[in-house]
């Protein structure tokens, strides 16, 4: 698939050995293909891909890099912050999927929903959003899903404990 | 069962449930159906005014104890007359919060963890988790264990669809199928449990490959299920397919099309039903399905009934996959010898202490797995089975995430149920085949 | 036969007993599950009721869906913190007498997955009376496990099952007011003790 050249306005500019589709800088990892596209640029980018054939999108996640903020295969125009949100799209004639890492700051965690795009996502952005409170803006509906109404905290955060009980047995070492 | 007021209890979903009539935006609409037809804001806006007052519709819940429901899922329903006006699932009911305890565990502990999410297809989850871990270490397995791998997924593949086959019969009034759907899920849960030493959640495959090779008579085993169950199969389709009551419960209900199956993300059964040939086995191959022979089940109407055809005809694919794997599995070792991944024979631990120290610290501290992100996805009995794996170079995933096509295929309820009859809720429910483990993970 | 007093005129046969064993003898053989399947246990639950296993044998193929017509609640699964007032809920529907099968390790003691999200021991929510251990317990431990209970039953005392604020007694004795939770204070049960 060709990249049309109607880039997404960076101000950094292009290193030239970078590659890049849509405007995004892409990596590969373990041989998939990875688009890190700016937090503004990513519902534009969703939506150019679309149309380029990505039709389906199969899974929207997050992940927190509190605790390993170097994380793996980031290029270095990103910069990154604490969250990171996981798209997967898959073209059915291409037959192959890709990925979208978006950096998310803790101090600010909004990003575009894809929902009006894929209707589909809207229960992933809602376990994301219970999961790590990561809003997603323009989504229609956007409560918990899976913990109660009232929980406090948001569990798969890094800094939320896992909660478990410890052993009382005294033999026990003390972590685990 | 009315909303939950238990008086002391310590939860109540209010945000997450079904909002009132009075209440309802046209964001609620959009959700439910609108923005798959693509409908304007402004549209959906009309119509959200439009709806019937607070007297003439009834909001029920069905579950999360329900028999028919499949476990904990609960679905309000607003009612005019029988008629679904709107409905939401609301799930969470079994969250066992799995993606983090699987950043506590080993990648050997791994597959433990997962296997519980899927419960009825128990080996597809450990087989992603598998294959994500064997991405990030890119290590190649030995031929025997894909092809014990893929022997094993798909005679599970057979379980889960004459589970499925057993619920829907139920939950349609074909009462006797649940038993015989039982009985032929026994057949292969007694193989499982001989190989695995459990009928569920098995724990078998294991990154590096799988955990014991075959039992002594494998073949055997194998085969007498094989031969079992054609006729069985051909008893199930004079009892249910040709059917004009099985066939006035199923057919034109809960129509779904394909556009509208790739915009709600639906995948497996639910998808091809709707007319998509898209079967990850064949389009984008996993373990050794190149190589191996089989057809695509597609539906046309994609409907309550081209489901179930769907998936009593995979079984029939399924056997035939079984067949031919049979014919040409390898000999060899059934895990990769790789002294970083695999423990050593117990023969060795006996001899060398040096073997006995390595295989203690790969089960206490498991091994460490280059630095790395992955996706991987496997086609299991419900649709894309999705495994997301972050590694920061330790012995423990960084991040796990599974994704379940349950999950997301739940959110064609509201879709298909919509305007459809309440008695029909059942069949569609049934037909959409969650398993709630996975959904709420 | 040798019996006088007017019962030589009887035409049918007869037995004698006191009424209590006759009570728990018919509540013993006659003992309706609710469903109350959660997770992987439940499939193995819904096994055990199949043609294979059949419960039937034991007077049990009856599940009810109605927590209202069941005595015994095979609690089969993880129970998350979202589902534990459910659980309590369709426990305080049932009519007394009811006892409760903790099914799996999950359902007794949060099993493997001790965080955030599961109840860790269902018996912290229901008094619980006979506990089936195993992941899943396979359907002969489940049917070892409501033999156990039967003969609990059969054995155990017909009235006042629950004494010292088992969970039903809190129901009943001290409904609690608005937001106040519910404390269950449990009486020791271990598996085959007769009460
Ligand atoms: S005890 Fe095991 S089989 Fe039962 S619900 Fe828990 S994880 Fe599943």
């Amino acid at each position: 698939m060709s990249a049309d050249d109607q880039a997404v306005p960076e101000e950094q500019a292009v290193p030239q050995e970078e590659e890049r589709r849509h405007g995004a800088p892409l990596t590969r990892q373990l041989g998939q293909v990875v688009l890190h596209p700016s937090r503004e640029g990513y519902r534009d980018l969703v939506e150019q891909l679309r149309r380029d054939g990505y039709t389906f999108c199969l899974d929207v996640t997050a992940a927190d890099y509190l605790t390993h903020p170097g994380r793996p295969g980031l290029p270095s125009t990103v910069t990154p912050e604490r969250f990171e949100v996981v798209a997967i799209l898959l073209s059915f004639e291409g037959k192959e999927r890709l990925r979208i890492r978006v950096q998310v700051p803790d101090g600010d965690p909004v990003v575009a929903s894809l929902f009006h795009l894929h209707p589909g996502t809207e229960a992933m952005e809602r376990e994301v959003y219970d999961m790590y409170g990561i809003v997603f803006d323009g989504h229609p509906d956007l409560t918990r899903i899976l913990m109660p109404e009232d929980w406090e905290g948001h569990p798969l955060r890094k800094d939320y404990a896992v909660g478990r009980i410890p052993v009382q047995f005294k033999g026990a070492p003390g972590d685990r | 069962m009315t909303s939950i007021r238990y008086p002391g209890a310590a939860t109540s979903e209010g945000a997450q449930e079904l909002s009132a009539r009075g209440q309802m935006t046209a964001g609620e609409l959009l959700r439910e159906s609108g923005s798959v037809l693509r409908m304007s804001e402004a549209a959906a806006a009309e119509q959200a005014d439009r709806a019937p007052g607070d007297q003439e519709t009834m909001i029920i819940n069905m579950g999360p104890q329900h028999p028919s429901t499949h476990g904990v899922l609960r679905l309000m329903l607003e009612l005019e007359g029988e008629t679904v006006l709107r409905s939401k699932p609301i799930v969470g009911y079994l969250h066992t919060g799995m993606e983090k305890t699987g950043e506590d565990l080993t990648y050997l502990q791994g597959p433990t963890n997962v296997t519980r999410m899927d419960y009825a297809a128990p080996l597809f989850n450990e087989l992603v988790f598998s294959l994500a871990t064997e991405a990030l270490l890119q290590v190649e397995i030995p031929p025997r264990a894909t092809w014990i791998r893929m022997l094993m997924t798909e005679l599970n593949r057979i379980a889960s669809h004459f589970l499925f086959l057993a619920t829907n019969g139920l939950d349609l009034g074909a009462i006797s199928m649940i038993l015989y759907g039982w009985r032929e899920r026994d057949l292969v849960l007694q193989f499982f449990e001989k190989t695995t030493g459990l009928r569920m959640n098995h724990n078998y495959i294991r990154p590096g490959g799988v955990a014991a090779d075959l039992p002594d008579g494998w073949r055997d085993d194998v085969l007498r299920i094989l031969d079992a169950l054609p006729a069985r199969l051909q008893e199930y389709d004079e009892l249910m397919t040709g059917q004009p009551i099985w066939r006035a419960r199923t057919q034109g209900v809960g129509v779904l099309t394909a556009e509208e199956a790739i915009a709600l993300g639906a995948t497996g059964p639910i998808l091809r039903a709707s007319g998509v040939p898209w079967d990850l086995r064949r389009d984008i191959p996993y373990l050794a399905y190149e190589e191996v022979d089989f057809n695509v089940v597609v539906g046309t109407y994609g409907d309550v009934f081209d489901r179930y055809a769907i998936r009593l005809n995979e079984i029939r694919e399924s056997i035939g996959l079984v067949r031919q794997i049979l014919d040409r599995i390898p000999r060899g070792d059934y895990r990769v010898q790789n002294k970083k991944v695999t423990p050593p024979p117990r023969a060795r631990i006996d001899e060398s202490m040096e073997a006995l120290i390595h295989h203690f610290k790969i089960f206490t501290e498991g091994f460490k797995v280059p630095e790395g992100e992955v996706y991987v996805a496997v086609e299991s009995p419900r649709g894309e089975l999705g495994c997301y794996l972050v590694s920061d170079g330790s012995a423990k995933p960084y991040r796990m995430h599974i994704r379940g096509p349950s999950f997301v295929n739940l959110q064609t309820l509201p879709h298909m149920l919509r305007g459809g009859l309440i008695a029909d809720a059942v069949a569609v429910i049934s037909s959409v085949d969650p398993i709630m483990g996975e959904v709420d993970r | 036969m040798g019996f006088g007093k007017g019962l030589e005129g009887l035409q049918h046969n007869f037995l004698t007993g006191n009424l209590e064993s006759v009570v728990k003898w018919a509540r013993r053989n006659s003992m309706w599950p609710a469903t109350f399947g959660l997770a992987c246990c439940a499939i193995e639950m819904m096994a055990t009721g199949a043609s294979h296993y059949d419960l039937s044998r034991f007077g049990m193929e009856v599940f009810r869906a109605s927590p209202r017509q069941a005595d015994l609640m095979i609690v089969a699964g993880r129970v998350s913190q979202k589902m534990a007032p459910v659980l309590r809920q369709v426990y305080d529907q049932m009519m007394e007498p009811k006892w409760v099968i903790s099914m799996g390790v999950c359902a007794s003691t949060g099993g493997m997955f001790n965080n955030y999200a599961l109840v860790q021991g269902v018996d912290q929510v229901v008094p619980v009376d006979v506990y089936a251990p195993g992941c899943p317990p396979n359907p002969q431990t489940l049917l070892h496990s409501i033999l156990t209970l039967h003969e609990l039953v059969r054995t155990g005392e017909i009235v006042s099952r629950r004494q010292g604020g088992g969970g039903a007694e809190v129901h009943v004795a001290q409904q609690p007011q608005g937001d106040q939770r519910v404390t269950v204070v449990r009486p020791p049960v271990h598996v085959g003790t007769p009460r």
